[in-house]
């Protein structure tokens, strides 16, 4: 049974108020370390956009406008609170919290950093490790979609009942499209844990990037999960459901204030979210090396280091969503549909499909070197028949 | 690359200079003859210019000025000549800043400055009143707490009037055709508005200047 709920050392003794607290303390690290990490991207996306247009960006409150996005949430909290008079009153109210909830509860299985000592205790530096692992994160993006889908529905109003409905289509699309590409690493690892997944990948030297770390043997998996992660958190290019040329607003236009604050904080707590995911699951989570002129049992390679590393890898990460906010253009609201049911689903699957193929040929001692050309060909030629079948634009054309 | 060539443009642009500018703490450099908004000047004695000949209120197209003129004191004159503007009044909520009253005007009276920062709080005060337009013993515009200066912003005022002769005829351009102002004296020419004669324009885009 503890099994089921957790494999942290921390908890498989007995549990007495030491514990409790730790774990108390840890949950409270998480909570304000999401908000302040969300103010920060928020505030270094507005300096980076900044940057590829040749601005400056914000300026004004705090050293180098860093303050900006507190200042906007103290403004958001100040602000009055309308609700149109259709409105389902109750849903109104809920939607935000269902969406915020979740954005906060799925970080909890994001590993940032390695196992330690507190008070005496063994812990890992995550709030929880349950035996499901990386499929709670899709179970909590399944109940934010439940968020932005009854704000539409229960504002009474057609631009986000619109923008809702493109919620739901578009991210039901894409999360079909995640999950298969989690399974493109799931296959390697043989677990759900993100701890487990985290500890396959340590690091044995500079080589164990390219062998180790997940992103190499799956690079399939991984382009497709960063895609199929920014249509997920509704990140531009994918932001289609709140595509203000078009809808306004989407699902959150008849929110205001804090209700609207709330929608807000957990779209961006997604991204940063996802994109710890990535690095939990491809690129090694907070391994990597440690400092050698200092004691291996030392706080600073116990304990700064891999949250050093972790953080180092998410911003990476970050920057680029930030980049890729920057380049691209919004998508067709078809081009969207057709790119996922069309290109990521079948990609992902063939992907996990060829890599269990791969992963059982090497456990069962086959010659790889026939194997792997041989799965690639079966693959690309699933793939082109299953794209035969797809009815091409010129044909649709007819169709229609 | 096609499709993805926008991640290089984005990026490049990480590397290359701001265009924009640290703004009410820095200023770019305003263009010569800026229409900005108005001061009365004074003559080098510092006595008023406006002799009240409304001809000001009279060109305006948007009817800001209200002008009223009266005989000056014998005993304390306020301008040189018969009468002086007793009430001056320009509501800047109408004003389109198009210099026609700074052509109109006969004695150089009404000018422009390169100031055009401010933000009124009521109606009232977006009426400048004689008392705020006329320069101070400095020959200075007066500040108003609702406008925004930095440095020496105030330093040019008559910009349109220093550049052609009023008929905008070349050959009187660069010759001194103006009197003399509270404060400065004789003010030099401004540069020429002819491209062909760039002897006396900046050649070069002027650099900003951190103010204040």
């Amino acid at each position: 049974m503890i099994r089921l709920f957790a494999a942290d050392p921390l908890l498989t003794g007995d549990i007495d108020l030491t514990v409790l607290l730790i774990v108390i303390v840890k949950t409270l690290i998480i909570f304000v370390m999401l908000l302040v990490g969300v103010m920060l991207y928020i505030w270094a996306m507005r300096k980076v956009i900044a940057d590829m247009q040749n601005r400056i960006g914000p300026q004004k409150a705090g050293p180098f406008g860093i303050l900006q996005s507190l200042a906007d949430g103290v403004k958001l909290f100040f602000k009055e609170q309308s609700e149109p008079a259709g409105s389902d009153h109750r849903v109104y109210l809920l939607a935000p919290y269902l969406s915020i909830i979740p954005a906060f509860l799925a970080f909890a299985i994001v590993p940032i950093g390695g196992t330690v000592s507190i008070a005496g205790r063994m812990t890992e530096l995550q709030l929880a490790d349950p035996a499901i692992g990386v499929l709670f994160l899709l179970a909590m993006s399944g109940i934010g979609l439940y968020g932005m889908m009854l704000a539409g529905w229960s504002s009474g109003s057609k631009y986000p009942l619109i923008g809702s409905v493109r919620a739901s289509a578009q991210m039901l699309s894409y999360e079909a499209a995640l999950g298969l590409a989690i399974v493109g690493v799931l296959v390697h690892s043989g677990t759900l844990s993100t701890r487990a997944i985290v500890n396959q990948q340590a690091w044995t030297g500079a080589g164990s990037i390219f062998t180790d770390w997940y992103w190499l043997p799956a690079i399939g998996a991984f382009v497709i999960f960063l895609i199929s992660a920014l249509a997920e958190t509704n990140h531009p290019p994918f932001d289609l459901v709140e595509a203000e040329q078009e809808l306004t607003g989407g699902f959150n236009t008849e929110y205001t204030g804090i209700r609207f604050a709330l929608f807000y904080l957990a779209e961006f707590m997604n991204v940063i979210t996802m994109s710890a995911i990535a690095v939990t699951l491809f690129l090694g989570g907070p391994n990597g090396p440690g400092l050698g002129f200092v004691a291996s049992d030392s706080w600073i390679n116990t304990w700064f280091m891999p949250i050093f590393w972790f953080f180092l890898k998410l911003m990476v990460l970050l920057y680029a969503t930030v980049w890729v906010r920057a380049s691209l253009p919004r998508m067709r609201y078809d081009r969207l549909m057709d790119f996922s049911w069309k290109v990521l689903i079948e990609s992902a699957f063939l992907w996990a499909m060829a890599t269990g193929a791969i992963v059982v040929g090497r456990n069962e001692g086959w010659n790889l070197w026939i194997l792997t050309p041989a799965v690639a060909l079966g693959a690309f030629l699933i793939y082109f028949v299953l794209m035969a079948c797809v009815p091409s634009d010129k044909e649709l054309e007819e169709i229609r | 690359m096609g499709k993805f060539s926008g991640f290089r443009i984005t990026i490049a642009q990480v590397f290359k200079p701001k265009v924009t500018g640290d703004y009410p703490n820095s200023k770019r450099p305003k263009p010569e003859r800026f229409h900005g908004r108005h001061v009365l000047n004074r003559y080098e004695d510092g006595m008023e210019k406006c002799i009240g000949c409304e001809l000001c209120a009279g060109v305006c197209p948007a009817n800001c000025i209200y002008v009223r003129g009266a005989d000056n004191p014998p005993d304390s004159p306020v301008s040189p000549g018969e009468r002086y503007g007793f009430v001056y009044e320009i509501n800047y909520l109408r004003c389109i800043h198009c210099d026609l009253c700074v052509e109109a005007c006969p004695t150089e009276a009404i000018t422009e400055t390169k100031l055009f920062e401010f933000s009124f709080t009521n109606r009232q005060d977006a009426i400048y009143t004689k008392s705020e337009l006329v320069v101070d013993d400095q020959g200075r515009a007066q500040r108003q707490p609702w406008e925004l200066w930095l440095g020496d912003e105030d330093d040019q005022t008559s910009g349109w009037m220093r550049a052609t002769a009023s008929a905008g005829q070349a050959e009187f351009e660069g010759k001194v055709g103006w009197s003399g102002e509270l404060g400065v004296g004789v003010r030099a020419a401004e540069p020429s508005q002819d491209k062909t004669r760039t002897a006396i324009a900046p050649t070069s885009e002027p650099e900003e200047v951190a103010l204040g």
